[in-house]
C-alpha cells in the first residue's frame, strides 16, 4: 500500500512539476476567463451582468484545461514511449491511470477558480452556494479529465488529440445549455445536450451561483458520477487492449 | 536454480506467430543472451516475459510462481531496459532515477543515494543535473541501463543494449554488464550482435522465425564446429560478383561475405589455400590477407540458421561498436 503510494504521489509531482505548472500553461488559466469575459461583454448588446457568465466561464476553464492536457501529454509520452516505463512499474493499471489524471484534476479545479477570483473584485459573490459550487467543479474537472484520457487512448498523434479533443469540445460549449439556454433548444436537439457531461456540471454551477438550474442537483451530481464512471472505465480497458498488445 | 522458465510461449498479431511455441530458461545468475536478426521475436518474447504484450499461449514463471495472466506480480522484481531510451527528456538524470526508484515503491531517502550511486558508477556523476535531452546516446543509454536496476531487481532484461551507440559506449556497457553480472544480477539479452553474445553470455538460444532454433551454453553450441576450418581473406574487390561462380568451382566450401570486402570460407577439412588464391587472382581480385581463424558463435549461428552476419545487420543504422576481437569470457 506504502509502495503505491510512493508511485502514485511521484507520478502525479512530476507531471504536475512538467506539464501543469509550466509558465504556459500558467497564463492559459489566467488569459482564458478573461478573454471569455470580454468577448461577451464587447458581443453583448445588453448589459451584462459578471455574475451571470461566472458559471460558463468556469465550467468551459475546466473543460479546455483538462482535456488539452491530458490528451496532449499522454499521447506525446506513448509517442516518447516514456509512457512504457509506467506500464512497466509493479502498480495496477487503474492506479497508474488516477495518478496520471490527477494532476490534470488538480490543473482543472485552479483552473475553475481563478475567474471567481477575478469576479471577486468586480461584483458581488455573496449568497453564492459554495459546496455545490466546489463539489460540481471537482465533478467537472473529474468528467472532463477522463474524457480528456479517452480521447487520450483513442488517437496515436498529438495533432489528432487536439483536433478530437475539438470534436467533443466545441458541441459541449454550444450545446451545455450555458450560453443558449435548454429549453430554447430544438427539441431534436436536446437529448443531444442531455448526453453531454457538461450540461450537468453546468447545471449545477447555475444553481448554485444564480440559482436558475433547470435539472435536480442530485440528478446533475449522480449523471456526473456515472459519466466518470464510465469514461475511466472505457479508457483503462482500451489502454489494456490497445498498448498491452 | 531456475528463476524464469518460458514454456510452449507463443504471440499472434492478427494471424501473424511473431513466436511460436519457445521453451528456455534462465538461472539464476547467469547471463542468458537471446540471438537473431531482426524481426525473429526477440522484442516479443521480452514484452510478453515483463508483460507488455499479452501472452497468446503458453506460460512463464518466476521462481516457480506463474505470472501468465498477471505480470504486476513479477514487475516487481524485474529491471527493463528497451532498445531506446524511454526516459524523460525533461528530467535531469538524477531525477529521472529518483523516479525511476519512486516506482517500484523506494523510499525517498533510498532512491536519492541509490541515484546518486548509480550516476558515480556509470560514470554520469559529473552529468547529474543536466536534462535527459541533452544526453549523448551512450550517455542516454548508459542512464536507462541505470534506471532498469535502481531497485536492484533479480533479474535484468536488455534489449539490444549497444544497438547505434558508438564504439567506446558500448565497451563501457559491456563492462557495466559483466560488472552487474558479477554481482550476482540474472540478465536476459538480446542483441543481434552474435561476438557480443559470445562475450556476455554463458548460454545462448538462437531465435529465427519466432522459433528457437538452437539452445545451450556458448562451449557446447562452438562444439557444433570445432571440426571445421574456416580461412578469413581480406581481397581487393567485390566477392559478390565472382560468389556463383566460385561456389560452383569449389563444391565442398562454404562462402561468407564478411565486412570490407572480406569472405569467410569454411572447408569440411584441411584447407588449401592455394587454390583460393589463384583463383581469386585470376579474377583480378588480389588477396591483400589470408587467416586462417577459431570458429566463433558467428560460425555456428550461420551453420545453424544458414544466416549470414551481414544480413542479420542489415538495417541497422550503425555498426555493434566492437572493441578488439577475441576475449570470449568463460
Amino acid at each position: 500500500m506504502m509502495k503505491t503510494w510512493i508511485a502514485f504521489s511521484s507520478i502525479l509531482m512530476k507531471d504536475m512539476r512538467s506539464y501543469y505548472l509550466k509558465p504556459p500553461n500558467i497564463s492559459w488559466g489566467l488569459i482564458f476567463p478573461i478573454a471569455w469575459t470580454l468577448m461577451f461583454f464587447l458581443r453583448s448588446p445588453v448589459p451584462v451582468q459578471v455574475r451571470d457568465l461566472l458559471s460558463g466561464v468556469m465550467a468551459l476553464s475546466i473543460l479546455f484545461g483538462t482535456t488539452s492536457m491530458l490528451a496532449v501529454t499522454i499521447t506525446f509520452e506513448r509517442k516518447s514511449r516514456s509512457f512504457e516505463r509506467l506500464l512497466l512499474a509493479p502498480i495496477s493499471l487503474n492506479i497508474l491511470m488516477l495518478a496520471k489524471t490527477s494532476g490534470a484534476i488538480v490543473f482543472g479545479i485552479i483552473n475553475a477558480f481563478i475567474p471567481v477570483i477575478f469576479a471577486g473584485f468586480l461584483t458581488d459573490l455573496s449568497g453564492i452556494n459554495w459546496i455545490l459550487v466546489l463539489g460540481s467543479v471537482i465533478l467537472i474537472a473529474i468528467t472532463s479529465t477522463f474524457l480528456g484520457l479517452f480521447i487520450a487512448v483513442s488517437v496515436s498523434q498529438v495533432f489528432e488529440a487536439q483536433t478530437f479533443s475539438n470534436f467533443f469540445r466545441f458541441p459541449m460549449l454550444f450545446l451545455c445549455g450555458l450560453f443558449i439556454p435548454l429549453e430554447s433548444l430544438p427539441l431534436f436537439i436536446r437529448p443531444l445536450s442531455y448526453a453531454l457531461p457538461l450540461t450537468y456540471g453546468a447545471d449545477i454551477l447555475k444553481t448554485a451561483i444564480i440559482g436558475n438550474g433547470v435539472i435536480a442537483v442530485p440528478l446533475s451530481f449522480l449523471m456526473l458520477i456515472v459519466f466518470s464512471i464510465t469514461l475511466f472505465a472505457y479508457s483503462t480497458y482500451n489502454v489494456n487492449r490497445k498498448w498491452i498488445l | 536454480m531456475k528463476i524464469i522458465e518460458a514454456e510452449n510461449l507463443k504471440k499472434n498479431y492478427n494471424g501473424f506467430t511473431a513466436v511460436d511455441g519457445v521453451n528456455f530458461h534462465l538461472n539464476r545468475g547467469e547471463i542468458f543472451g537471446f540471438l537473431g536478426p531482426n524481426g525473429a521475436g526477440k522484442t516479443t518474447t521480452i514484452n510478453m516475459l515483463t508483460g507488455m504484450a499479452k501472452i497468446t499461449e503458453g506460460t512463464v514463471k518466476l521462481m516457480g510462481v506463474d505470472y501468465t495472466r498477471n505480470a504486476k506480480k513479477a514487475q516487481a522484481l524485474m529491471g527493463i531496459v528497451p532498445d531506446e531510451s524511454n526516459l524523460y527528456e525533461e528530467l535531469t538524470g538524477w531525477e529521472n532515477l529518483v523516479f525511476c526508484g519512486a516506482l517500484y515503491g523506494m523510499e525517498k531517502i533510498l532512491r536519492e543515494q541509490r541515484a546518486t550511486q548509480l550516476l558515480e558508477q556509470f560514470g554520469l556523476a559529473e552529468a547529474a543535473n543536466k536534462s535527459f535531452k541533452a544526453y549523448s546516446k551512450g550517455m542516454k543509454r548508459k542512464l536507462t541501463i541505470a534506471a532498469g536496476i535502481i531497485h536492484q531487481p533479480e533479474i535484468l532484461f536488455l534489449d539490444e543494449p549497444t544497438t547505434g551507440i558508438d564504439v567506446a559506449f558500448a565497451r563501457q556497457i559491456r563492462n557495466l554488464i559483466l560488472k552487474l553480472h558479477g554481482k550476482g544480477t540474472t540478465i536476459f539479452l538480446t542483441t543481434h550482435y552474435i561476438e557480443e553474445a559470445e562475450r556476455l553470455c554463458e548460454r545462448v538460444a538462437f531465435i529465427v522465425q519466432g522459433k528457437i532454433v538452437r539452445e545451450g551454453t556458448v562451449d557446447e553450441l562452438m562444439k557444433e564446429t570445432q571440426e571445421d576450418n574456416i580461412v578469413q581473406f581480406t581481397l581487393g574487390g567485390d566477392f559478390s560478383n565472382i560468389r556463383e561462380e566460385m561456389e560452383r568451382h569449389f563444391i565442398d566450401y562454404s562462402f561468407m561475405s564478411g565486412k570490407n570486402s572480406g569472405v569467410s570460407v569454411r572447408t569440411p577439412g584441411p584447407v588449401s589455400l592455394f587454390p583460393l588464391v589463384r583463383f581469386f587472382e585470376e579474377k583480378n581480385m588480389p588477396v591483400y590477407e589470408a587467416k586462417i581463424i577459431r570458429p566463433s558463435l558467428e560460425e555456428v549461428f550461420v551453420k545453424v540458421t544458414g544466416i549470414e552476419l551481414q544480413k542479420m545487420q542489415d538495417g541497422q543504422n550503425q555498426g555493434p561498436g566492437k572493441g578488439p576481437k577475441g576475449g570470449r569470457r568463460s
